[in-house]
């Protein structure tokens, strides 16, 4: 009978050792153009370790791009990125993931006609130390492999409570679950950095206090850099160590959330300039007022 | 639990706790056995024992058409695995079972005034025969891996015609177009899977022999599937197939992933392709055709995408229907009058493959999951 083993002791490799004061993710510069179209100009910031740097800017300010460019989905005309030293750049989106990098999607992707556990195996895909030939004779090292990353996974399927879904196909679960089950496949690759894409993008207010819930356990735990894109404002005010602003692909502001909450260049995207730019758009609406909020209680 | 808790149960105690609770499992390994219930190991168990009966119950000929259905079962599995499985649709399948047709027979087949052949053991001809494909898969996927969907659809089309020509003119080896040429010699050690033998006392006939032959390799090769599906290739295949750019930001490299699908189903298809002209007595090479591979991918459509037991069920579907048409057909109306049985069992291959892409599309095997979660919740219809 296995017993339940707390994250760090499941997830060993996510230390990360970097020299006192140096940046684990560096980017300088970077720059994306799809032909005409600038989704990313020049945009620079860092990470340090154990840090949770927040990503937020309107729609299409670049915020995905970014994320596309460190995980090597897209590759940026411009700039540099450098993970512990080394450069990303034209490196393959799996040796990115080989590298220590891991990522939960915008839009759910994860492998619909997969059970929860498989989903998770499949973030275990590098750490599995055997090959086609072992597994199709699925015994002794094959086999001992998979059971000791079986265990590891059952170790992050207990800390997000989702025992009772391990062997459902992802496809039938419900959004929050799925939501969930995105962060414990990223969580079993066991990165040293986590990319975090709108992680309670369409969740109530249940769904998003549990998964800030996870995100804080998996600081305390694992002590675990992250990049967070998020809309909510309640949700990166709290979390965040640090806020970036995106505006049509530029940086426009970079501090702790008190700063950037009253840089002036941040109302302006926000809210626009004067009295007239409140009215702007349904879409805008919704997110002035959370800033608006925020502003208010702090 | 703590340390000392773990260790105080026993086995008898686990016994007693587990006793009506069949699927609670106190290990790991146990909960990712193949044959994780009690009852799937009895009903394997007595389909293995049904199945080694069944040669002694059975006239030759059908004896022989089951034999066909092991051979296409293996083939079948190839396809599954690199189309069910990776998501990456081939209709090259027949090329590559003819090119493990044709190199069992260069290298174990008996050498004429016309034909070349090295009559080697089938220990070297049959492994040989996986082997070649093989290689040749492995050097056209890096270019079918390019394409996705329909495009490899046709550029896979393209490897069949490739095929028919090169069969048809290496006469030496093939026997040309409308000829054809008997299959190699499944003689291991001076052992003949396909001459009446003596065993322990037994009097077998040939084709009970090699109906036992394929059957035990169909076993170890479908175990062997299997076993790739439930492991970490296995997980990459599915992953690659549902979505292609999550799985590589998952670490899992594209390009690897499917150049080795491709890879193991071409073995796959080569085996199937070299035991089937020794079943079927002779082959002409214009029998590797367009139609030969859509067969196949019938056989996975019908029996179950991306399931192993599913391309079994679906090889005995293909293979044992045009017979049940052919037995049924006086008794049926039209057919024999309107339209010939040949035509009969052609129209109903194509229907059927409509009917369980529309309807089932998770083929027999589906089917058998809906009626096994029926039962298992009834009454209750939820």
């Amino acid at each position: 009978m296995a017993m339940i083993r707390p994250l760090s002791e499941a997830l060993t490799g996510t230390t990360v050792e970097v020299p006192a004061g140096q940046p684990i993710l560096e980017v300088k510069d970077l720059a994306l153009r799809f032909g005409g179209t600038t989704a990313v100009g020049g945009v620079s910031f860092d990470v340090k370790p154990g840090e949770l740097f927040s990503i937020i800017g309107p729609n299409g300010a670049g915020k995905t791009s970014i994320f596309n460019c460190i995980s090597g989905v897209y590759r940026p005309q411009e700039g540099s990125i450098d993970f512990l030293g080394d450069s990303l750049l034209g490196v393959r989106p799996d040796a990115v993931a080989g590298r220590g990098i891991a990522r939960m999607f915008q839009n759910i992707e994860l492998f619909d006609n997969l059970t929860v556990l498989d989903n998770l195996m499949l973030g275990r895909h590098q750490h599995l130390d055997y090959g086609s030939f072992a597994g199709m004779l699925y015994v002794g090292k094959a086999k001992r492999i998979e059971l000791e990353n079986r265990r590891i996974v059952e170790d992050v399927i207990d800390f997000l409570e989702i025992e009772m879904f391990r062997k459902f196909p992802v496809g039938m679960l419900p959004y929050g679950v799925k939501k969930r089950v995105e962060l414990g496949r990223a969580l079993c690759m066991e990165p040293k950095l986590l990319l975090l894409d709108e992680p309670v993008a369409g969740m109530n207010v249940e769904e998003t206090e549990d998964m800030a819930r996870f995100i804080l356990d998996i600081r305390q735990e694992l002590g675990l850099a992250m990049i967070m894109v998020e809309h909510d404002m309640g949700l990166v005010m709290d979390l965040a160590d640090r806020i970036m602003v995106l505006d049509f692909g530029k940086r426009i502001s970079i501090g702790d959330p008190e700063s950037v909450q009253n840089d002036p260049a941040v109302i302006k995207a926000y809210l626009g300039e004067g009295d007239e730019g409140e009215a702007d758009g349904e879409d805008l609406g919704a997110r002035t007022e959370a800033l608006a909020t925020e502003e208010v209680s702090s | 639990m703590t340390e000392q808790n773990t260790k105080t149960i026993t086995p008898k105690a686990n016994r007693a706790t587990l006793r009506g609770r069949p699927e609670l499992y106190t290990e790991y390994a146990r909960d990712q056995a193949l044959l994780n219930t009690a009852s799937k190991k009895l009903w394997t168990g007595v389909l293995v024992a049904f199945t080694l009966l069944l040669p002694f119950l059975l006239g030759r000929d059908l004896v022989g058409l089951l034999t066909l259905v092991f051979i296409y079962a293996i083939g079948g599995i190839g396809l599954n695995l690199v189309t069910g499985y990776a998501g990456q649709v081939s209709l090259g399948h027949a090329f590559f079972v003819g090119l493990g047709a044709y190199t069992s027979m260069f290298f174990g087949g008996a050498p004429s005034m016309t034909l070349r052949g090295l009559e080697l053991d089938m220990l070297i001809w049959l492994p040989m025969a996986g082997i070649v494909p093989m290689l040749v898969g492995l050097l056209v996927a890096p270019l079918a891996a390019r394409v996705r969907g329909l495009y490899l659809a046709i550029l896979t089309l393209g490897l069949v015609f490739v095929g028919e020509h090169l069969f048809r003119e290496a006469r030496t080896i093939t026997g040309g177009p409308q000829v054809g040429r008997r299959g190699a010699i499944p003689e291991v050690l001076g052992f003949n899977f396909y001459e009446n033998q003596e065993i322990l006392g037994f009097a077998l006939r040939r084709e009970q022999i090699f109906y036992f032959f394929c059957f035990a390799l169909l076993v170890v090769m479908g175990v062997l599937a299997r076993n790739l599906a439930r492991s970490r290739m296995g997980r990459a295949f599915a992953a690659v197939r549902d979505r292609d750019i999550a799985a590589e930001v998952m670490g899992v490299p594209l390009l690897r992933t499917k150049v080795i699908a491709f890879g193991v189903s071409s073995f796959y298809a080569g085996i199937a392709g070299g035991l089937l002209p020794v079943a079927v007595g002779a082959i002409n090479p214009e029998r590797f055709n367009l139609l030969f591979s859509v067969e196949f991918l019938a056989i996975i459509l019908i029996g179950g995408v991306a399931t192993i037991s599913g391309s079994i069920i679906g090889a005995a579907f293909i293979v044992l229907l045009p017979r049940l048409v052919q037995v049924t057909a006086p008794y049926l109306p039209l057919i024999g009058e309107v339209v010939s049985v040949e035509i009969a069992q052609r129209m109903l291959f194509g229907a059927l493959i409509v009917v369980f892409l529309v309807l089932e599309p998770r083929g027999i095997y589906g089917m058998w999951l809906r009626m096994r979660n029926y039962w298992k919740a009834w009454p209750f219809s939820y």
